[in-house]
């Protein structure tokens, strides 16, 4: 068994969103629901992230940040996208500027829906997460082992 | 004879201080969760934070970061092993000085700017408790006549009643020393602050990992001699002094939940006034009364 | 003694040469051979006396005696000379006062006094003859390659003065030979003014405005500092009727009342030479001068003459509780001042400065305790920061010609742009200022000496002292670790001669670190032994093992160990679009770029120059000023009382 489950550290950026879902994820974090249970440590640095939650729609000004976040990021690690924007670009996927969800910026492995997204779908999301995390951490260690 | 005890207590305690360095660690978090009516982590949440980042991948910004963070690691295993083999405790104190040191120019060296930042805080803070660190030993010598901490197994009454103003002193620098709020100035192990993570942001993975063991080392280190204070010659006395270092733990861990970070000033200005008042009591006294 | 008169006369004769010698390949030669000869010289006078007490030789000479009087008059002359050229009415005035002062104790009071043993050494002065012979001859090697690049610096038509800079850094050499050598305190107090003018010349070098202003900050302040000795010269002869330093120690000791004048009067002349506060100025305005006069001045000569003095004296300071006082407080307050000072610099030169001041500080400290703990603690500080210092002060002239500045904040990626002289510079940082290194373990045997000695105040100073030493080296040592990629590589162009001093203070500093033990068995010990008869070693030699081997550890850390590691390389983080994250360059708020900057903290508002050095400075005048007037009151009343016990056994 990998260790990467029991710890998964998140990173949370917030695209161009109304910010709902951004607040729901810091309410995730939070006493009521308690992410520390699991492990989860809102980490705000992507050298230390396994995790990567954004939320909110891609536009052509932060499509180079969510990339630059991503890139900073040590394998293994993962990609939730938090609400329907982030999934989609939701209501606002026909701005003249918006790009679309955030699988137009950088590669995505879990979509959450809702708008805005609840504590319990974060939650959801970031267990089977935690289980994508899982089978890349084995991935990365049985290629380590065949070189 | 003498070299191969503090040897042997260096390998002991290379084995045995992370592991008590990580269970006082995961106490704090669920202690702290507790504070704050949460449930909090598995008592354990620190062991596999660590496993899991010794498997993250191993990259850094530059190729001399990990190595001075292993110096530093090293170093604090070092001086812990020189205290808890009854050893030079100014010597441990110097020791823990260049692990700190290495951690410093670990930062300094990525030269990534919160980074360096961090760096220059801790810098700091360093200079901060140094004089109190300084005045501690000074006044252990004078009330046992020896630097060696074995020196307090012979007391004929544990250090603390004559020491007492330093033992203070010491408690508020402690504060500084276990990195915790209000005095977490260069790098908190609570989520979010000012600067990203201070002066460990550019440190991921397995760099990352030996910093946490460096400080679980340091942890156990600090509170041992905050345990010294109350050792006397009755072996009881060292179950005596584990109570009192727990109960130490507890304030400080409640101290931490309790306060908001204070600026640079006030933390300079008030460790320094703390050692001066403590340092120049408590040495005058064992000096000339 | 034909050793010891050899190490004195040789330097002097060499100066004179090369005074006249123009031929750039000629001087390299003579200034080569010559320091080769010299270091071996001293290294071989220490290698067949180890251990060895105090040995005197019966030599005295009136011939000597009025040479010595005649290079008195030949020192005030051109000071007068300059005195008047540059239009310095004080500067005049003290070299006046001084020569008629000497003039009347050599013609009226000293003459008869015959000192049997004129030539003597002793431990302490063997330690001193490895820190002139080797640091100090590696100093001027070094210079030779500095001078060069310093000439190309100058404008074209600027006349080519090396001669005399490379004669007078001889002549130096040869004055702290006779210092160290001398039983006879006039041919000392000739070496003290020797070095006095030499420095005085050497600061002056330049000619500029300011050199000249510093020049004679330093005369001025050393001259009373010679004026000083001048009384300890008279009154050591009339209240004891001797000139020897040997005598006058034992005779001290055996009447501490009387010997509080001149011991005082001693003290400050230390304390003058030694810049401590408030003299320390003229140590500071000493950094126009080229890089080689600094590094000689802080570590091998000058300053060190003094600290020789007082740790000379530290048996006499035991028993006489004023001039002590007054020594260990001067002390004391200069080693905290002076630390708090460096951290509000950024000038390379100017911290280096600050931290010679505050350790010398630390050194007069321990020779105003006085105990053999604190005689141990205070040689090897002052074998340490020889070492070490001279490597710092050459690494940053170095560094200084390759990058084009002495600002530490400019220093950022040296480790990059200069990766050996960065890892010297680590090296020599890190010996001055972290456990396990040599100087720690000193100021270790100095807190154990103060706290020994119910030193309360010395006690705090330290403490606060130490804590402000942390920070300016730390940051500094932060700045010089600085890594990034693509830096162009500007060390190709150093000298030969330049790597090769450097190298040699860097492996002085390492080998002095792992073997104290050695050093203290064999240099420090014997002298403290035979001064006081017991060890001054206060340090468990389990601890002295951990350290060297710690030092050994991080020695092949620093110059093997780093720069292997082949891991994946990222770029740092800066929050957000980044531009050249190699650079730190970041996309701003308005789509343009900015790089990300970050300066060491300089806390100018707590340390600042502006309100630390008149505290320091009026407290120790404070201290001075007392200790001296209580000592004299002290001597006339030893002095009365001693007549009244003559005179009644009818003498």
């Amino acid at each position: 068994m990998s260790f990467a489950s029991k710890s998964p550290w998140v990173i949370h950026y917030d695209a161009s969103s109304c910010n709902g879902c951004d607040i729901e994820v810091l309410a995730t974090l939070c006493p009521g629901f308690d992410a520390e249970r699991f492990g989860v440590i809102n980490t705000g640095n992507p050298k230390h992230a396994d995790i990567f939650l954004v939320t909110g729609s891609v536009n052509e000004r932060n499509i180079k940040v969510i990339q630059e976040i991503y890139d900073q990021m040590l394998e293994p690690k993962v990609v939730v996208a938090c609400g329907i924007c982030a999934c989609s670009g939701g209501i606002f996927h026909d701005c003249y500027n918006v790009l679309g969800g955030v699988d137009k910026a950088i590669p995505v492995d879990v979509y959450a829906p809702g708008c805005a997204i609840r504590p319990e779908t974060i939650i959801d999301a970031v267990v089977e997460a935690v289980g994508v995390l899982e089978e890349k951490a084995r991935a990365m260690k049985e290629k380590e082992q065949g070189e | 004879m003498n070299l191969l005890f503090t040897l042997i207590g260096i390998v002991a305690f290379a084995v045995l201080a992370p592991c008590v360095g990580c269970l006082l660690a995961g106490l704090d978090r669920v202690i702290s969760a507790r504070m704050q009516g949460r449930v909090g982590p598995p008592l354990l949440q620190p062991y596999y934070d660590v496993r899991k980042l010794l498997q993250k991948e191993a990259a850094s910004v530059n190729k001399v970061e990990d190595t001075y963070i292993t110096c530093a690691l090293v170093l604090s295993i070092v001086a812990g092993g020189i205290f808890f083999s009854g050893g030079n405790l100014l010597f441990s104190i110097f020791i823990i000085t260049l692990s700190g040191l290495f951690f410093i120019v670990a930062a300094y060296s990525s030269r990534s700017p919160y980074a360096e930042v961090g760096a220059h805080r801790e810098t700091l803070q360093v200079m901060a408790y140094e004089p109190m660190m300084l005045f501690m030993a000074v006044a252990f010598y004078l009330a046992s006549g020896t630097f060696n901490s074995a020196g307090a197994l012979f007391f004929a009454v544990p250090a603390v009643t004559v020491l007492w103003p330093v033992f203070l002193g010491f408690m508020f620098v402690l504060t500084i020393k276990l990195r915790k709020s209000p005095f977490d100035l260069s790098y908190s192990h609570h989520a979010h602050q000012d600067l990203v993570k201070g002066i460990t942001t550019e440190m991921s993975g397995p760099t990352l990992a030996k910093v946490e063991i460096m400080h679980w080392c340091e942890n156990v280190l600090f509170l041992g001699w905050t345990g010294l204070f109350f050792i006397w010659a009755n072996p009881a006395s060292i179950v005596l002094a584990i109570v009192v270092v727990l109960a130490v733990y507890f304030l400080e861990i409640w101290i931490d939940n309790n306060f908001a970070r204070v600026k640079w000033q006030f933390l300079l200005r008030s460790a320094w006034i703390v050692a001066l008042v403590c340092g120049l009591v408590n040495i005058g006294f064992l000096m000339y009364l | 003694m034909a050793t010891l008169g050899f190490l004195i006369l040789f330097p002097l004769c060499v100066g004179i040469v090369l005074f006249a010698v123009r031929g750039e390949q000629a001087r390299k030669a003579i200034v080569i051979g010559s320091s080769v000869i010299i270091a071996a010289c001293s290294l071989w006078l220490i290698a067949t006396n180890l251990g060895s007490s105090w040995t005197g030789f019966r030599f005295s000479s009136t011939v000597v005696d009025y040479c010595c009087t005649a290079i008195g008059v030949l020192i005030a002359g051109i000071i007068l000379y300059y005195g008047v050229r540059y239009k310095n009415v004080l500067a005049c005035v003290l070299a006046v006062i001084q020569v008629v002062g000497s003039l009347i104790f050599e013609f009226v009071f000293a003459h008869g006094v015959d000192v049997v043993f004129g030539l003597y050494f002793d431990s302490l002065s063997l330690i001193m003859t490895f820190i002139i012979g080797v640091v100090g001859t590696g100093i001027c090697v070094y210079a030779l390659g500095y001078m060069e690049d310093f000439q190309a610096h100058e404008p074209e038509d600027a006349p080519d003065r090396r001669p005399f800079f490379f004669g007078v850094m001889f002549i130096f050499l040869s004055a702290m030979y006779l210092i160290v050598f001398s039983n006879n305190m006039v041919w000392m107090f000739t070496g003290w003014e020797v070095t006095t003018l030499s420095s005085f010349l050497l600061i002056g070098y330049t000619r500029t405005e300011e050199a000249i202003a510093n020049a004679f900050r330093q005369i001025i302040m050393n001259l009373l500092g010679g004026i000083g000795f001048l009384v300890a010269l008279f009154s050591v002869v009339v209240l004891f009727n001797t000139l020897s330093l040997q005598e006058f120690i034992r005779l001290g000791g055996a009447y501490p009342m009387l010997a509080a004048l001149p011991l005082a009067a001693l003290a400050f002349a230390g304390i003058t030479k030694a810049a401590q506060m408030p003299f320390h100025t003229w140590l500071l305005g000493a950094m126009v001068a080229p890089t080689p006069t600094s590094a000689l001045l802080h570590s091998s000569t000058m300053v060190k003459a003094a600290v020789f003095l007082l740790l000379k004296l530290a048996p006499l300071m035991l028993v006489s509780p004023v001039p002590a006082a007054m020594t260990v407080l001067v002390g004391g307050v200069t080693f905290m001042m002076c630390s708090f000072m460096a951290i509000s610099q950024s000038n390379a030169k100017r911290v280096l400065a600050y931290s010679t001041i505050a350790n010398l500080g630390l050194i007069v400290a321990c020779a105003g305790v006085g105990t053999p703990e604190a005689v141990w603690a205070g040689a090897f500080l002052m074998v340490f920061h020889a070492v070490a210092k001279s490597l710092l002060f050459l690494c940053v002239g170095t560094a200084e010609h390759h990058i084009g500045s002495r600002d530490i904040e400019d220093m950022d990626l040296l480790f990059e742009r200069m990766p050996r002289l960065a890892r010297f510079m680590m090296l020599g940082i890190m010996v001055m200022f972290v456990a396990p290194f040599g100087m720690l373990v000193a100021k270790w045997a100095t807190l154990i000496s103060f706290a020994d000695m119910g030193q309360l105040a010395l006690i705090l100073l330290l403490g606060f002292g130490s804590a402000a030493t942390f920070m300016f080296w730390a940051k500094w040592l932060g700045k010089l670790a600085g890594v990034a990629q693509r830096v162009e590589n500007v060390e190709g162009s150093v000298h030969r001669s330049e790597w090769s001093a450097i190298l040699v203070m860097a492996a002085l500093s390492v080998l002095a670190c792992i073997n104290l033990p050695l050093l203290s068995r064999w240099l420090v010990e014997p002298y403290v032994v035979g001064i006081y008869g017991i060890a001054g070693q206060s340090i468990p030699m389990v601890d002295l093992l951990i350290a060297a081997a710690l030092t050994t550890v991080i020695v092949i850390v620093l110059f093997a160990g780093l720069g292997k590691s082949r891991r994946r390389q990222v770029s740092v983080y800066l929050a957000g679009a980044s531009a050249d994250n190699e650079n730190r360059i970041f996309r701003n708020s308005m789509s343009g770029e900015t790089e990300a900057t970050a300066h060491n903290w300089y806390l100018t508002d707590v340390f600042g120059e502006k309100s630390m050095a008149p505290i320091g400075s009026v407290c120790c005048i404070i201290v001075m000023i007392l200790g001296v007037v209580v000592s004299a009151a002290f001597t006339t009343k030893g002095f009365g009382l001693l007549s009244a016990v003559l005179s009644l056994f009818g003498l």
